[in-house]
């Protein structure tokens, strides 16, 4: 059998979840062009205590238990035991009942600014005498067990070996990139690549089709991809051109993190009905409540699936052995399906409705930053109407847009995401987007059929791995947004007002992997101390080159991206010296980017690092 | 929900309640549960190490038997353990059956069996692929030739005469086509079908 030119058999990809993980791989040697021998992994995992079973789905949950709790043997996998935490089925079950020890969420921590994504910060209300563990090393266990389960199914063909890519959310920010980079390389991985979700999405709904995509979609086309997963929503716009008589797909527009997902919605239901339980004087515990949520889920798949289907039962289940007389029964309506997840997620908005934003009150808890508006529609409309001018730099798609358009059109969405196997939802989405469209005499978008709702991103990453051996159609794009340091302008100090900044674009919108841009403006940095700059981002200014000084932009077109750091060695100096640096950006294969700071005149190269330690929150 | 491409309606509740007990509780039946799958199955991982006595994966094929006295095997008890512990963990199987009935109402009972009943769905889906034995809608009649597999079908009423047998499909029987159990660890004690909980 042939070995392709890197010696990789398989093309892996690894869907680095929220809620769940999951690994799918590519058979590079048996697969020719559009199509594809393909797989998913079981991945072998402990479900209950000195029980292993492997199930295509791993839970991004890690759990880390007492000393006393579980016996010798308890946390054995085929690969060996687990030690100090468990990653899977039982870490989830166990942290139900003992939230204390659970760490969930870790990618949501892992961008986000607020905090020190190195340090051990998790679980987050866990008592003092438990050994907390970051963002970053829950990430790496998740990794690693995927990189062993691989590596116990696959003897022949270590995963080291193979080509690897691992999806992360398209709104990470470069710092949260980075660190899904590293926690691959402390897990023990290879070079990766690292690949947006949507796109992995829309890479598997094109492998699916087998070629067929081709007569699916037309040049001109733009494919809203619609990713709402178990606890964040993602939007990415991908534009369909025809360039030399070939399909091109380019993603032009990513939105922002959204902290909004499924289990926001089930947990809603639960709520519902708890208090209607709460006033017949029958209160839940935090067990019951867990148990009354997946009720829910069940319940709201079956009225959502089947439009005949009556008000569900629902029944909670005692603690005790005492099944029949202390369970707990309950109902779940249509009416409550209706009122709490069709208006309350998805309602029905006009285009130029916004998310609702509350001005936070007082001191913050340091938690994770949830959406604050739980409509699903409404953070949609916004993305839609910020990214009206996505098209600008594509002047043939540009031109099917009318001028007045109030929101960018798409004409083509693409549902991801457990959530849309409840069919009416992804029909609201596409009504309601409709809706918009025709108050602006646009033709209505169509859904893209034949997605594969939980395991695209891992299946799509893993096709990823093979086009990008030139065996398909590769999405192109470069970077999501356009990056700048801010530097404060030099006037005269006025008492009571800060002074003006403006902004240094150091990475322009769509670099792409392997390229590099250099800036002339110079830097003073001062040997052996720390020089933080403030980073912005922004996803809507296409234009802007390297080395371009921005002073005066609209009141969302830039936003902090958190700060950067550079640290000139002392080597060579004296403490204290400036030095003139020059500013180089660079998207390394892997998709990451990388500054660096080069001395004027000479050639040594200094890392400009993100800043990963987090700010202490504004009150 | 009812799977759509069955014709025939499937058993009562208590009818596959009692298939399921009928699994924990006879050892012939648990026996063949835990010979290999079909070769259609894909590979099992390679298994845990698994206690001495009481081995959890199913032991090697024997070589094609000559004819030869056929000894009685002893059920391991091992899979039949974990399978109860699984059906009292999503179905809370014993909880309801250890239960006295007798003073409740219907509509409650009705309200825990819904419970064990989808938990043991969830059980029997995850954990074994089922499939009729016969294809054949029941009430249907059918021919049985020479040599059928008696293991497979059984035989009632007029049993007389000889094959081909003609008459009425009562029950499509059931098989298992793979059997999926958790690995366990060594020295896991199975006979601890649910923990006692105790909350700090």
């Amino acid at each position: 059998m042939s070995q392709d030119n890197n010696g990789s058999r398989y093309s892996i990809g690894i869907d680095l979840g929220t809620t769940h993980s999951a690994l799918a791989c590519v058979d590079l040697a048996a697969s020719d062009g559009e199509k594809t021998v393909h797989e998913v992994l079981a991945v072998p995992q402990v479900t209950s205590p000195g029980s292993v079973q492997a199930l295509p789905l791993l839970p991004s949950f890690l759990y880390l238990p007492h000393p006393d709790e579980l016996a010798a043997g308890d946390l054995s996998l085929p690969w060996g035991a687990e030690v100090g935490a468990s990653v899977g089925t039982m870490a989830r079950a166990r942290g139900a009942t003992t939230p204390i020890r659970l760490v969930s969420s870790a990618k949501s921590w892992l961008c986000h600014p607020g905090v020190d994504r190195r340090g051990p910060i998790l679980p987050a209300d866990a008592p003092a005498e438990i050994d907390r563990v970051s963002p970053l090393e829950a990430s790496r266990r998740y990794l690693a067990h995927l990189r062993e389960a691989w590596n116990h199914a696959h003897p022949d063909a270590p995963f080291e070996r193979q080509s690897v890519t691992v999806t992360m959310p398209a709104s990470f920010d470069p710092a949260a990139r980075e660190l899904t980079a590293e926690a691959a390389r402390l897990a023990g991985f290879g070079p990766v690549t690292l690949l947006e979700e949507p796109q992995a999405a829309l890479y598997s709904w094109i492998q699916n089709s087998q070629g067929g995509w081709r007569k699916k979609v037309r040049p001109g086309d733009v494919i809203l991809v619609v990713d709402v997963g178990g606890g964040t929503s993602d939007f990415s716009l991908i534009a369909v051109r025809e360039i030399d008589g070939n399909l091109e797909l380019t993603r032009i527009a990513v939105g922002d993190h959204i902290l909004l997902g499924g289990d926001n919605m089930d947990l809603a239901l639960a709520h519902t009905v708890a208090r209607r339980l709460a006033a017949e004087g029958k209160s839940l515990d935090a067990w019951q409540m867990r148990a009354l949520t997946q009720a829910c889920r069940a319940a709201k798949e079956v009225l959502l699936s089947d439009a005949a289907a009556p008000a569900q039962p629902l029944v909670v289940p005692s603690r005790g052995s005492k099944l029949i007389g202390g369970s707990i029964r309950a109902e779940l309506s249509r009416q409550d399906v209706t009122a709490v997840i069709l208006e309350g997620f998805f309602p029905k908005v006009e285009a130029a409705a916004r998310p609702v934003q509350r001005p936070r009150i007082g001191l913050q808890q340091l938690g994770l930053p949830y959406a604050q508006d739980a409509a699903v529609t409404r953070h949609l409309a916004a993305f839609l109407g910020r990214q009206v001018g996505a098209l600008a730099e594509l002047p043939e798609l540009a031109a099917r847009q009318p001028e007045a358009a109030s929101f960018l059109h798409p004409t083509a969405i693409l549902f991801n995401g457990g959530v849309f196997r409840a069919g009416v939802l992804a029909e609201r989405l596409l009504e309601t987007i409709n809706a918009w469209l025709a108050s602006e005499g646009a033709p209505a978008a169509r859904a893209l059929e034949g997605a594969d709702l939980d395991l695209a991103v891992a299946r799509g990453a893993a096709y990823y791995g093979h086009v990008r051996q030139g065996r398909g159609v590769r999405i192109r794009g470069g970077t999501a947004q356009a990056y700048y340091v801010a530097i404060e302008s030099s006037m005269p100090a006025v008492p009571g007002f800060e002074a003006p900044i403006q902004a240094l674009c150091v990475a322009p919108f769509g670099m792409e992997e392997g390229t590099d841009v250099a800036i002339d403006a110079q830097f003073g940095l001062v040997v052996g101390a720390p020089v933080h700059f403030r980073f912005l981002g922004s996803t809507v200014r296409r234009q802007d080159t390297a080395g371009v000084l921005l002073d005066f932009w609209g009141p969302d077109e830039l936003v902090p991206a958190g700060e950067i750091q550079a640290t000139l060695p002392t080597q060579g100096r004296t403490p204290g010296e400036v030095v003139a640096v020059t500013l180089h950006a660079a998207v390394t294969e892997a998709g990451t980017l990388e500054l660096a700071a080069v001395p004027v005149g000479g050639t040594e190269r200094w890392k400009v690092e993100f800043d990963m330690r987090g700010q202490p929150i504004e009150a | 929900m009812s799977n759509p491409d069955r014709s025939a309606p499937p058993p009562s509740f208590f009818r596959r309640l009692s298939l399921a007990l009928s699994v924990l509780f006879s050892g012939e039946l648990a026996r063949r549960l835990v010979e290999p799958p079909v070769a259609a199955a894909p590979p099992a991982p390679a298994p845990a190490p698994v206690a001495a006595p009481a081995p959890v994966e199913p032991p090697p094929p024997p070589p094609p038997p000559p004819p030869q006295i056929i000894t009685l095997k002893e059920a391991t008890p091992d899979a039949a353990l974990q399978l109860l512990g699984l059906l009292q963990r999503d179905a809370r199987l014993i909880d309801f059956v250890q239960e006295d009935i007798t003073a409740y109402g219907d509509a409650d009972i009705g309200a825990a069996a819904r419970l064990v009943h989808e938990g043991c769905r969830k059980v029997l889906k995850e954990h074994m692929t089922l499939a009729p034995v016969r294809t054949e809608s029941e009430g249907a009649r059918l021919t049985l030739p020479a040599g059928f597999d008696a293991a497979q079908v059984r035989l009632t009423g007029n049993v007389v005469g000889k094959a081909p047998f003609t008459g009425t499909l009562s029950h499509r029987g059931w098989k298992v086509t793979e059997l999926r159990l958790p690995q366990l660890a060594e020295g896991h004690d199975a006979s601890i079908v649910a923990q006692a909980e105790v909350e700090l």
